[in-house]
């Protein structure tokens, strides 16, 4: 069968048609990733003489970036921003929403799903300006809501803020992702748990986790990257005040663009790039495991 | 005891699944729901288990208003029609999964899994999962479940029907003498005819959400109430010919009976099953035989169906093996006495 596509194709129509879009990555993304890692051995600048003739200095970005103390709090900073807005907030709020709206028909549903998709489809800079209207100390919404005047909630909470919106902005994603995975839970198995008696944790844990037990963890591998990577949380706090909520992606920006050392924001880059690729490694011999496990 | 008092369950919509029935099973009874897909049956079933809600009337289990009882607690059993096994445990966990809810210590229930295991003939299997269990015997894993946990009644949603046509009949063998040996009362759905009449003690023939019929076997067999029942029983469908009854006298389609006391006269559809009549290709002296030709002959393996055309109207008869007569031929049907039945406006009213 694949002998005669492939016979009827023909190894040189099938490079051609592959060939464009194999240019287009290699221009686009390879490039640049190894441009990066020559990039991060430089002490290329923004500006000045190292910008003109920028010199390879070898390891040096890389153990002056482990070594700085800076780094190290915003890959702390990272790691809760991930942990609290991805894992336990996108995740955990979006099968939350998807189990309860699971059975439901009619408006609330269509209202709940249509609502949690807006989050997600507007446009990032529109929504960080009307965060930041919310979270305003002045004029705010949420402070004439609370009837507390002149809290700065950016200034005094910034971490928290920005894990907030990033669960009100991302969740959409999780919720669709578990929303489909429950239609693949046979309602005869929760049936059975139900009329054995189990409590609603019961049939989560005995019947619904091991449904979906793929699906979460292609879903917490998604968002894991996409909030390790996101940059939208600069538009709400630009990594303020004094570097409290300064993420890794923000750092990298402030650092390369901001302070001008491109050399050392580089080598900081391919450190990120690093973490993505043991998590995503990481991911991905769970879901193979778990393959194995299962017979026939 | 399963007695249900008023049921009435509306889908939105507006859709009466089920519409104020009346019922009592009895205990240790083993009771078929029969009826056509669509006729409330299934939903019925589900909500004796509590997993639909009654928009009204009342379910008593063993005595117990369990009406707004969640079904966890009604202490029922319920065996779905596609088994429910679930996929990630074995076998042994699969039976004990009800007594683990139950916090039964793990020696205790892997013990009654076993013994449970062990009289549903599978002590082999204990450490498989359901995907390397054939058809047949994830049919008896979800019945040990079922049986490991003890309930007041067993509810059994179509048990036979995800089974090929050879090890339904021994699935089948095997069902009845679990339900006589455990003596639970059981409340089965199956669409059916034949499942029902060799399974249950009593069987509810079910349209619309209401009961048709009500009866043993035997009963709803030979006596069907209405013309639905006379043609939704019998793995042949019962004659069902209209005739007139005057002056004592009853013609239908050639064949004249006298008119047994107390029947109606007027219009009436006659109704007389395959089985109940002889063949014969010498011309009766008698009026009271149906003349034909043989236009279809089937084979049905120990016996033939013989189809012949009447005047205006078709009927069928089962003949003995090596008693067919060829297609084309002449022949007379003769129907046993006492075994016909007299219908009018879709109601029994009488025997001929």
């Amino acid at each position: 069968m694949a002998r005669a596509e492939s016979g009827t194709l023909g190894r040189r129509p099938a490079v051609g048609f592959v060939l464009p879009a194999l240019v287009l990555i290699g221009v686009f993304l390879v490039f640049p990733a190894l441009w990066t890692v020559y990039l991060g051995l430089t002490d290329y600048r923004l500006t000045g003489l190292a910008a003109a003739d920028p010199q390879v200095v070898g390891a040096a970005n890389y153990a002056e970036a482990l070594g700085d103390e800076r780094f190290r709090t915003s890959l702390w900073l990272t790691v809760q921003f991930v942990l609290g807005s991805a894992v336990l907030g996108q995740a955990v709020l979006g099968f939350a929403i998807a189990w309860a709206l699971r059975d439901r028909r009619g408006p609330l549903k269509s209202l709940t799903e249509g609502l949690v998709l807006l989050a997600w489809i507007l446009p990032s800079s529109v929504v960080a300006f009307l965060w930041i209207a919310l979270l305003d100390r002045d004029g705010g919404t949420l402070n004439a809501i609370l009837h507390t005047p002149g809290f700065a909630w950016l200034l005094d909470h910034p971490m928290a803020s920005i894990i907030v919106f990033n669960v009100w902005r991302g969740t959409a994603f999780s919720m669709m992702l578990y929303g489909a995975a429950l239609e693949n839970v046979p309602p005869s198995h929760l049936e059975t748990a139900r009329l054995a008696g189990a409590s609603t944790l019961q049939q989560l844990r005995d019947v619904v986790l091991p449904h979906i037990k793929g699906h979460v963890l292609t879903n917490l591998l998604l968002i894991t990257l996409w909030t390790f990577n996101d940059f939208t949380a600069f538009q709400l706090t630009a990594g303020g005040p004094e570097g409290r909520s300064e993420i890794l992606p923000v750092y990298i920006y402030n650092v390369a663009m901001s302070g001008g050392r491109l050399g050392f924001g580089a080598a900081v880059s391919f450190l990120v790039l690093v973490v993505n690729l043991v998590l995503a490694f990481g991911y991905l011999r769970l879901l193979r495991s778990r393959g194995e496990v299962r017979p026939s | 005891m399963i007695a249900l008092r008023g049921l009435t369950k509306e889908f939105p919509g507006g859709v009466r699944a089920v519409d104020s029935l009346d019922l009592e099973i009895g205990d240790g009874e083993f009771f078929a729901l029969l009826g056509p897909s669509g006729c409330g049956k299934t939903t019925l079933l589900r909500t004796i288990a509590g997993l639909e809600t009654p928009t009204s009337g009342r379910i008593e289990i063993g005595g117990v208003d369990v009406t707004g009882t969640p079904p966890g607690r009604r202490d029922v059993a319920m065996v779905f029609q596609d088994y429910a096994l679930f996929p990630h445990m074995d076998v042994t966990a699969n039976i004990a999964y009800p007594l683990r809810i139950r916090k039964v210590p793990r020696a205790g229930r892997e013990a009654k899994a076993a013994e449970t295991a062990s009289r549903l003939s599978l002590s082999e299997l204990l450490d498989r999962r359901p995907g390397q269990l054939s058809g047949g015997q994830q049919q008896r894993v979800a019945l040990a479940r079922a049986v490991a946990c003890h309930p007041k009644a067993f509810l059994f949603d179509e048990p036979l029907s995800n089974l090929d046509a050879r090890l339904r009949l021994e699935a089948r063998t095997f069902l009845k003498r679990l339900q006589r040996e455990l003596a639970v009362t059981t409340v089965f759905v199956t669409h059916d005819q034949s499942e029902a009449l060799a399974l249950a003690d009593r069987i509810a023939v079910m349209s619309a959400g209401r009961i048709t019929q009500l009866g043993t076997p035997s009963e709803v067999f030979r006596r069907p109430a209405t013309t639905f029942v006379a043609s939704f029983i019998g793995s042949t469908p019962m004659n069902l010919l209209p005739g007139v009854a005057k002056d004592g006298v009853l013609r239908v389609a050639g064949a004249e009976f006298p008119l047994p006391d107390g029947a109606p006269e007027g219009e009436v559809l006659y109704g007389l099953r395959p089985e109940y009549a002889d063949l014969t290709t010498r011309e009766p002296g008698e009026k009271g035989a149906f003349p034909g030709k043989v236009a279809v002959v089937e084979n049905l393996g120990t016996a033939h169906l013989v189809t012949l055309e009447c005047t205006d109207h078709l009927l069928q008869v089962v003949v003995p093996e090596g008693a067919e007569p060829p297609p084309g031929t002449a022949a007379w049907a003769v129907p046993r006495p006492g075994r016909a039945l007299l219908y009018r406006d879709d109601t029994l009213v009488g025997g001929a």
